[in-house]
């Protein structure tokens, strides 16, 4: 066991990765020679070499491409794109060919295909570096979504993603990158993917969040207990698309009240999506109308005002209240 | 049915005027008005001041991430001084020094880098995109501008920078593709500061030089010594005038280097030598022009010192005046469309009421200090 951050959790996956499997190939803006804008690549260039821990042209949708090609000819593309604010390039490639060669080609060619991105605000970057639009690739039919939420579920996932056998936007919480570290088992650690997890058991009300939000709405969890009395149950997504149904209408069915929390825009969010599976699934057990918590329907400010964009504890709280007096 | 040549001749010039020591080339001396040069000479000095300065509130937390563009100054400048008022002027991050000379507050410039929106509202009045950080996307907005002129027949040319990174997306080859074949009025100029991040311009393109890609899209292409000012001038004054006059884009390749880190959360020494960034001090656009300016054309020790005072002072107003500047967070709302959807107006009155409850709740906060402090005296 040893305590990392999510920076050397997710380094020490794609490092098993690449021991592991010879067909692994790392490749992105700056992973090799720089070991990554946030290190997340960290010596990997030194260990395997430039063959398979590649420094890429400025060219997203040329990494996107490639993947596709590598994954045709049998390696197991494991992308990054520097920041998700440049995975625009990319979104031609996956989703007219990453999301659906499967399909068009009737299986005979797959895209084990996994494309990491640093995602959301909370680290004082610049224009267009803490968006949150994992909406956008939640919505995209044979591409799957996984966000996590800390370094040893991060290590675990993708693990996971990278043994898929399916392509995945893997969207790292870069808020949480360096905040806090965590135990890490020495052996490999595989999580499901599509499966989500309770983070704290409550019986109360169910919060569901996932990703950088997942602090702020555990800390809302704590501050209900302490101050409230209530004890609320935390879920946490892991994976956007495909969405665990069953964990979240579990939960929701035992503790008829639910608030959902992102950092994304409301307005066709995942939050929007987990409502939806609760009103087709759960409608008899609630107790409550279903709140969200989420960022506004606006382009995320400057740095200088984010901090008032992202969701807190406070935000969290008030809803949780708002539909405990309901 | 031969094999034969067809394209014997796909000649790419390089200019170069003033040599490191500021010796000017005689025969290729545009001879500028010695009291514009003064003034160019002023703009490059404030570039640099600037840049050191914003490294400096950076390293104390008054602002965010910094991109510096120190060594690149005669490359953004030279462009920029060479371009009329109601040219259009399409930036990329780094182009500080053409900013500065196309008429953008100082305050603005440090507003954008400390993370608000206000250093991206282009001042009333000015042909000017705001910085553009998507690499290479600017590209296409000034094809796209340069295409509006051409069908209000206005007489504008539009002058794009990008870096040499920035040619390996595909928004440099489309936009440069569809500029040349509608012979659209625009200049194209590549900042080849040698480096992408830690990607050297060798990994970045097998293309001999940068400039040369103007033969497949059809346009003229010239590689210039980036941090000879002259040389970027009238490089740039010729693409102009071409443009302007019905002739279509040119590709300027400005062969410069980045002195500085990528970003202030950058660490060069991962990926480059100190031996290469040596050998690139003395090439030093700033120390050339002041060569220059002193042997040529007066400058002084006196007439330094009266420079630099003036710019620091500018500077230091600005600073003030950037950090006095109260944005107000509910902008966000009103920015989003002409009119507020009732949705969003919904959402901006509870952010509304957050905004209220912080600030009563840092009120309560202060209470009991000042309560305290009554107490005590
Ligand atoms: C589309 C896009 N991809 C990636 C980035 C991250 N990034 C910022 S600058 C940069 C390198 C740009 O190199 P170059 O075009 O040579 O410009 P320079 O930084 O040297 O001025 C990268 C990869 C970005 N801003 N935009
Ligand atoms: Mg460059």
């Amino acid at each position: 066991m040893a305590k990392l951050t999510m920076v050397q959790a997710l380094n020490l996956a794609l490092r098993e990765a690449l021991t592991d499997d010879p067909d692994v190939i790392v490749f992105g803006q700056d992973v090799g020679k720089d070991e990554g804008v946030f290190r997340v690549t960290e010596g990997l260039y030194r260990d395997f070499g430039a063959e398979r821990v590649v420094d890429m042209p400025v060219a997203e949708s040329c990494i996107a491409g490639c993947a596709v090609g590598l994954a045709v000819r049998g390696l197991r593309p494991v992308a990054e794109m520097q920041f998700s604010g440049f995975g625009y390039h990319a979104f031609h490639q996956i989703e007219n060919h990453i999301s659906r060669f499967r399909t068009r080609t009737r299986s005979r060619f797959s895209m084990p295909i996994v494309i990491r991105m640093p995602f959301a605000a909370g680290i004082r970057a610049i224009e267009h570096h803490s968006e949150s639009r994992e909406a956008i690739y939640a919505h995209l039919p044979g591409l799957k979504m996984v966000i996590p939420s800390g370094p040893r579920n991060a290590r675990a996932l993708l693990r996971s993603a990278i043994l898929d056998p399916d392509p995945i936007i893997f969207y790292e919480p870069k808020s949480v990158y360096r905040a806090f570290k965590e135990e890490v088992p020495d052996e490999p650690e595989e999580m499901p993917i599509g499966k989500a997890h309770v983070a704290r058991v409550g019986k109360d009300l169910t919060l569901i969040s996932y990703g950088a939000m997942m602090r702020p709405t555990l800390e809302a969890a704590e501050q209900l207990a302490d101050e409230h009395q209530i004890e609320a149950e935390v879920v946490d997504l892991l994976t956007i698309s495909p969405m665990d149904t069953e964990t979240i209408c579990g939960s929701v069915q035992k503790t008829g009240r639910a608030v959902i929390v992102h950092e994304a825009p409301r307005n066709c969010g995942p939050a929007a999506e987990v409502a939806a599976r609760l009103a087709e699934n759960s409608i008899e057990y609630l107790e409550a109308p279903i709140k969200r918590v989420t960022g506004y329907d606006v382009i995320m400010p400057f740095f200088a005002n984010e901090k008032y964009f992202i969701p807190d504890a406070r935000r969290v709280v008030k809803a949780a209240k708002e539909v405990l007096d309901f | 049915m031969p094999r034969k040549t067809i394209q014997p001749s796909n000649k790419i010039e390089y200019l170069s005027i003033l040599d490191v020591d500021g010796n000017v080339d005689a025969a290729l001396d545009p001879k500028l008005d010695p009291a514009e040069l003064h003034t160019v000479f002023r703009g490059m000095l404030l570039a640099r001041r600037l840049d050191e300065r914003l490294l400096r509130l950076q390293r104390q937390g008054r602002i965010g991430t910094f991109g510096p563009g120190m060594g690149q100054e005669a490359a953004s400048l030279g462009p920029a001084v060479a371009m009329k008022k109601n040219d259009w002027f399409v930036p990329s991050f780094r182009e500080g020094a053409a900013m500065l000379w196309r008429g953008w507050p100082i305050e603005k410039i440090i507003l954008w880098w400390g993370g608000n929106e206000f250093g991206a509202a282009t001042p009333e009045g000015q042909n000017d995109l705001p910085i553009c950080v998507p690499v290479s996307s600017q590209c296409l907005h000034a094809t796209g501008i340069a295409w509006g002129c051409k069908y209000k027949k206005d007489p504008s040319v539009t002058v794009c920078f990008v870096g040499d990174g920035g040619t390996s997306e595909g928004d440099f080859h489309e936009a440069l593709n569809f500029a040349c074949s509608h012979t659209l009025p625009a200049v194209f100029v590549i900042q080849n500061n040698h480096w992408a991040i830690s990607l050297p311009r060798e990994m970045q393109s097998k293309s001999a030089t940068l400039a040369q890609k103007c033969i497949a899209y059809g346009c003229d292409g010239i590689q210039v010594d980036g941090n000879d000012i002259l040389a970027m001038i009238v490089a740039s004054r010729d693409a102009l005038a071409k443009a302007r006059s019905g002739g279509g884009p040119t590709l300027i390749e400005a062969v410069t280097y980045r002195l500085a880190m990528h970003t202030t959360a950058d660490d060069p020494k991962k990926y480059r030598t100190e031996e290469e960034v040596a050998c690139w001090l003395p090439r030093d656009p700033l120390i050339r022009f002041e060569k220059y300016m002193r042997a040529k054309h007066g400058l002084d020790d006196a007439g330094m010192k009266q420079l630099e005072e003036e710019v620091a002072a500018e500077i230091q107003a600005a600073v003030a005046r950037a950090e006095a500047y109260q944005s107000d967070p509910m902008d966000s709302f009103h920015h989003t469309f002409a009119e507020m959807p009732a949705s969003l107006a919904a959402q901006s009155r509870e952010f509304e009421e957050y905004m209220a409850e912080l600030k009563a709740d840092a009120a309560a906060a202060a209470q009991p200090a000042a309560e305290r402090q009554m107490a005590e005296s």
